[in-house]
C-alpha cells in the first residue's frame, strides 16, 4: 500500500544511498576535474575502507575508532597508489588510465582475498545508533541511516567550505582553470596532486566504512558501487563537485523510488507474476534510463566544471 | 635482435613471416593435441579463437576507430543469450517470451547465429547512437554503464536463469556437421576468425576505413573536412558490434551455458586487455592477446588460485612501459595503421 | 562578380562575462582576398571559429553563397565548400602526406560507406592527390607520414589539403604561423594565383602579407569591428593607426 509514512520512509532511504554516493563521486569527479585522470580503483578504496574499519571495529569494540582507521587507511593507500604509479598516467590519455587502474582492481580484490579470506563480513550497526527515531507518528526510521544522511551533509558543507574559502581550495580551483599558472606560482603541484588524492581516498574509505553495518563486506563491493557512481557523475557533469551531489541525491532517489514502488504500479496493471519481474527489470534499469535521458538532453552532464 | 638479422627489418616482410607463423600454429592445433594426447588443448583454443574474435571486433572501434568501449562484453553477452534463450525454448518446447505467436525457438545455427548479430548490432546502434554523442572519458564511462545495466536486467529476468544463468542442453546445429566434436567446433571458429579477419582487413583499407582510421587521429580535422564523423562511427559500432554478437552465439556453445557473467565489466576489461597486450590498430594484435592472456591464465591459474594478484600489476606495468603490444614488438613497430 | 559570398550579420559570443566578438558585421566579396587583423586577443581566432561553425555563435548570423548556415554544423558547412586551415596544424598525423591529401578528395565523392575496395589504390583519390601534392611542392615527400614532415611543410600540406576539397571559399587562420621567410613567400606564391577562383578569408599576423595580397581589410579590436576598407585607406586611417599599428 503506498502510504505517506511508506513515502517517507522510502525518501530518507533515497536521500540516505545518495549520501553514500556522494562521497564517493565527490572523491571521483575532484581527481578527474584537477588530474583529468579516470580512476577506476576508486571502488577498490571504498572496498578496503569497509574492511578495515569492520576488522578494526570488531577488534576494539569502537565503531568510532573503525572510521578512523578506514579513513586512515584508504587515504593512506590512495596517497601511495597516487606517488608511486598514477601520477605517471596524468599525461597518458584515458585508455592507459583506465587499463592500469583496472589492474590495481584486480590486485586489491586478490590481496583483499588472500587477508580477509573469500567469506563475507557482517558487521552490526554500533550500539548507540541501533535505534529508530520517530519522526512521524507511525514511521520510526533507524538512527543509524540518518547518522549516515548526517555525516553526508556534513561532508559536503566541508567540502564546499574548502573549496570556496581556504587556500588549498584556491588551489584547486586554479589547478582546474590554469595549472600552468599554478605551477608557475611556485605551488608544488605534485603536493597538491597527492593531497587532493589522498583526500578523495579518505572520502571513498568513509563511505566504504558507513557501507559496513548496512552491506555485507565482500570482494566486488567496490565495482558495484564504482559504476553507480559513474552514472552519478556522468549525470552530474565530470569535475564538477556541485554536480556530483546533485547527481547523487537523482540516482539515489530514482534508485530507490523504483525498488519501492514499481512493483506495487505494476501489480495495479499487470498479473501478480508478470508485475514482479517486469518491476525488477524495470528498477534495475531505471538509472540508466535517467543516465540516457540526461544524456539526450545535456551531453556533458548538468553541471560545468570549473574552468570548463 | 637477433631475429630481426635473420628476417630483415622490413616491417611487411616480418608482418607475412608472423602471420604464416601463425595460420600454421592455429592449422596444427588439433595434429598436436593428438600428437601430446591433450584433447583439452583443442577445447582451450577454440576458447582462444573465439576471444581473439571479440578482441577483433573490439580493436575495430578501439585501435582503428579511436573509440574505447568499455562495455564490449554487453555485446558478447548478447549473442550468447539469444543462442541460450532460442535452445532454451526449443529444448522445453515453449514459446519465446517478449514475442507474439509461439515460435518455439531454434537450435538451427544458420538461424542463431544471423540473429545474434543481428540483434547485436541493433544494440550497439542504440548504444552507440547515445554514447557517441560524447567522447573522451565520458564516452568511456557511459559504454561502461550501459553494459552494466544489460548486465543487471539479466539478472532481473527469472524466465532466463536470473542470476544463475541458461544451461545449454544442445550446441547449435549445423547440416553435415557436428558441433559436439571438438575439431569440427575448432575449425568452425578458426573459419570464422578467419574471415572476419579477412573482412575486416578490407575494410580497414577501404574508404570507410580510412575515414575511421583519420577520426582516431584528428577527429576535428575530418569534421572540418566535411565528414559527418558520427555516423561513420556509429557505423563502425554497430560492424564491431554484430561481430561480438557472433562470437558471444559461438562462446555459448562453447560453453554450453550463458549467464549475466559474460556482460559483466569485468570481462569488458579482459577484452580490452587482450588488444592492448596483443597491440591495437593491427588484426593479428588482438589474436596474439587473446592468445597469450588465456594461456597466461591457464598458467598462473595452475600456480595458485592468487593469480589475480600478479596479473593485476602486470597489466599496469604492461601499460606504464610496453604500450605497442606484442605484436609491436614482433613486427618492430608501434601500432602505426600501415 | 561583385556579390557578396559571405555576409557576417552582428555576430556574437561570450565566454562568461566577456564578449570574444561583439557585434561582428561584415562581407566578403566572391573572389577576393579579405584580410582580417587586429592585435592580440581581437577575437579573430574566435570569428574564425564561429564562421566554420566550430563555436556556436550566441546571436547574429552568418550567409554564405546565398544560404543561411548559421545553426549549420562543422561538416556541413566544410561539404558546401567553406574550408578553413588552423592556425597551429592540424593533419592526419600517422598518414602519409599523400593519404592527407586523398582524404580531401575522398570527402568530396559522395559518401564514404564503400568498405571493400581499397581506397589507397583508388586512382580516382591518387591521381589528383598526387597533382596538388605537386603544385605546392611535396611530390618528394608524399610516402612520409604527416607527423614526420617540417613544421613549413606540413602549413604546405595542410593548404593542399584544404585546396582538394575545391572550396569555394577558405578561412586561413594565420597560414604563415611559424614560417621562415621564404617558406613564407613561397606560401604567398601559392595563395595569390587562386585569388579570382577562391574566396580567402586571411587571418594573419605579418601586415606585409595582408597589405601585399588583401583587396579589403577588416580590423577587429577587442571582439569589434573597427573598420572595413582597403589597404590604403587601412593604412592611412589615423583611428587604425593609433589602436593598432601604434604597437606595430
Amino acid at each position: 500500500m503506498l502510504t505517506i509514512e511508506l513515502f517517507f520512509e522510502q525518501s530518507l532511504n533515497g536521500l540516505q544511498q545518495g549520501v553514500m554516493l556522494f562521497l564517493m563521486a565527490a572523491g571521483l569527479t575532484l581527481v578527474f576535474g584537477i588530474m583529468h585522470l579516470i580512476n577506476l580503483a576508486h571502488g577498490s578504496l571504498y572496498m578496503i575502507g569497509a574492511y578495515v574499519a569492520a576488522s578494526v571495529t570488531q577488534a576494539s569494540d569502537s565503531f568510532t575508532l573503525g572510521i578512523l582507521a578506514a579513513l586512515v587507511a584508504a587515504g593512506l593507500t590512495g596517497m601511495l597508489l597516487e606517488f608511486s604509479a598514477l601520477r605517471r598516467l596524468y599525461n597518458r590519455d584515458h585508455l592507459d588510465q583506465v587499463l592500469a587502474t583496472f589492474g590495481m582492481i584486480l590486485f586489491f580484490n586478490e590481496l583483499v582475498k588472500i587477508l580477509w579470506g573469500p567469506q563475507a563480513l557482517f558487521l552490526s550497526t554500533p550500539e548507540f545508533l541501533s535505534g529508530t527515531l520517530e519522526f512521524i507518528p507511525g514511521a520510526p526510521y533507524p538512527s543509524y541511516r540518518l547518522f549516515i544522511i548526517g555525516a553526508g551533509l556534513v561532508v559536503a558543507l566541508l567540502l564546499r567550505h574548502l573549496i570556496i574559502h581556504t587556500r588549498v581550495g584556491m588551489l584547486i580551483r586554479a589547478g582546474a582553470t590554469h595549472r600552468e599558472m599554478v605551477g608557475a606560482l611556485g605551488v608544488n603541484i605534485d603536493e597538491l596532486y597527492t593531497i587532493v588524492f589522498g583526500l578523495g581516498a579518505m572520502l571513498a574509505g568513509l563511505a566504504g566504512a558507513l557501507a559496513g553495518p548496512m552491506l555485507a563486506v565482500e570482494v566486488g563491493m567496490g565495482e558495484k558501487i564504482l559504476i553507480l557512481t559513474f552514472v552519478v557523475i556522468i549525470i552530474g557533469g565530470i569535475g564538477s563537485v556541485r554536480g556530483a551531489l546533485v547527481g547523487a541525491l537523482l540516482v539515489g532517489m530514482v534508485d530507490t523510488y523504483g525498488r519501492a514502488f514499481l512493483p506495487t504500479i505494476m501489480r495495479e496493471l499487470l498479473d501478480p507474476a508478470s508485475a514482479d519481474t517486469v518491476a525488477a527489470s524495470m528498477s534495475s534499469v531505471a538509472i540508466y534510463v535517467l543516465m540516457a535521458v540526461v544524456l539526450i538532453w545535456k551531453p556533458r552532464g548538468l553541471f560545468q566544471a570549473y574552468g570548463s | 635482435m637477433f631475429l630481426s638479422k635473420i628476417i630483415g627489418s622490413d616491417a611487411s616482410f616480418r608482418t607475412k613471416i608472423v602471420t604464416l607463423l601463425g595460420l600454421l600454429i592455429l592449422f596444427a592445433v588439433p595434429l598436436l593435441a593428438n600428437l601430446f594426447n591433450e584433447p583439452f588443448l583443442v577445447d582451450i583454443a577454440s576458447r582462444i579463437l573465439i576471444y581473439a574474435l571479440v578482441a577483433v571486433s573490439l580493436d575495430l572501434i578501439l585501435g582503428y576507430g579511436g573509440m574505447v568501449s568499455f562495455g564490449h562484453g554487453a555485446f558478447l553477452g548478447l549473442g550468447a543469450y539469444v543462442v541460450g534463450i532460442l535452445t532454451h525454448h526449443s529444448y522445453e518446447g515453449t514459446a519465446v517470451a517478449f514475442l507474439p505467436g509461439d515460435w518455439q525457438g531454434t537450435t538451427q545455427a544458420f538461424v542463431q547465429w544471423p540473429l545474434a548479430m543481428i540483434l547485436s548490432g541493433l544494440l550497439a546502434l542504440i548504444i552507440g547512437a547515445l554514447s557517441l554523442r560524447t567522447s573522451g572519458v565520458y564516452f568511456i564511462m557511459i559504454t561502461l554503464a550501459f553494459a552494466q545495466m544489460l548486465y543487471f536486467f539479466m539478472i532481473s529476468i527469472p524466465t532466463y536463469g536470473g542470476e544463475d544463468g541458461l544451461n545449454i542442453w544442445e550446441r547449435s546445429e549445423i547440416p553435415l556437421l557436428d558441433l559436439y566434436d571438438a575439431k569440427s567446433f575448432y575449425f568452425i571458429c578458426l573459419v570464422l576468425l578467419l574471415l572476419c579477419l579477412w573482412c575486416c582487413s578490407r575494410i580497414v583499407k577501404s574508404r570507410f576505413g580510412m575515414v575511421l582510421r583519420g577520426c582516431r587521429q584528428n577527429e576535428v580535422r575530418m569534421k572540418a573536412l566535411g565528414y559527418p564523423v558520427y555516423r561513420y562511427k556509429l557505423m563502425a559500432f554497430v560492424l564491431s558490434g554484430m561481430i561480438a554478437g557472433l562470437a558471444g552465439a559461438l562462446l555459448a556453445n562453447h560453453t554450453e551455458f550463458v549467464g549475466p557473467g559474460l556482460m559483466h565489466w569485468t570481462r569488458s576489461g579482459e577484452i580490452m586487455i587482450m588488444v592492448i597486450l596483443g597491440g591495437m590498430g593491427s588484426l593479428i594484435g588482438p589474436v596474439l592477446g587473446s592468445a597469450t592472456l588465456l594461456m597466461m591464465e591457464e598458467v598462473l591459474a595452475g600456480l595458485t588460485e592468487h593469480w589475480m594478484i600478479f596479473l593485476g600489476p602486470m597489466l599496469v606495468l604492461i601499460v606504464l612501459f610496453a604500450r605497442k603490444g606484442l605484436y609491436g614488438l614482433l613486427i618492430g613497430k608501434g601500432t602505426d595503421n600501415g | 562578380m561583385a556579390d557578396p559570398i559571405l555576409e557576417v550579420i552582428s555576430l556574437t559570443k561570450c565566454f562568461g562575462a566577456i564578449a570574444a566578438s561583439d557585434g561582428l558585421t561584415f562581407s566578403v566579396k566572391r573572389g577576393t582576398i579579405h584580410g582580417l587583423i587586429g592585435p592580440n586577443g581581437a577575437g579573430k581566432s574566435t570569428a574564425i571559429a564561429q564562421l566554420s561553425g566550430e563555436l556556436q555563435s550566441d546571436t547574429g548570423r552568418v550567409r554564405f553563397d546565398g544560404q543561411d548556415v548559421t545553426r549549420w554544423a562543422v561538416d556541413k558547412r566544410a561539404r558546401s565548400g567553406l574550408q578553413r586551415s588552423y592556425q597551429i596544424t592540424s593533419l592526419l598525423p600517422e598518414f602519409t602526406a599523400e593519404d592527407n591529401v586523398a582524404m580531401a578528395i575522398q570527402s568530396q565523392q559522395g559518401h564514404s560507406f564503400r568498405f571493400w575496395e581499397n581506397a589507397r589504390k583508388d586512382n580516382s583519390l591518387r591521381t589528383p592527390s598526387r597533382k596538388i601534392l605537386e603544385r605546392v611542392g611535396l611530390s618528394d615527400f608524399a610516402d612520409n607520414p604527416a607527423m614526420d614532415l617540417a613544421h613549413g611543410q606540413q602549413r604546405q600540406l595542410e593548404l593542399a589539403m584544404v585546396l582538394a576539397t575545391a572550396p569555394s571559399m577558405l578561412l586561413l587562420d594565420e597560414p604563415m604561423a611559424g614560417m621562415g621567410q621564404s617558406e613564407s613567400l613561397r606560401m604567398m606564391e601559392l595563395l595569390r594565383p587562386l585569388k579570382g577562383d577562391v574566396t580567402m578569408l586571411l587571418v594573419e599576423h605579418d601586415m606585409d602579407v595582408v597589405f601585399a595580397l588583401a583587396d579589403m581589410i577588416t580590423v577587429l579590436v577587442k571582439g569589434q569591428v573597427l573598420l572595413t576598407g582597403t589597404p590604403d585607406e587601412i593604412k592611412n586611417h589615423p583611428e587604425v593607426r593609433r589602436a593598432y599599428l601604434g604597437d606595430y
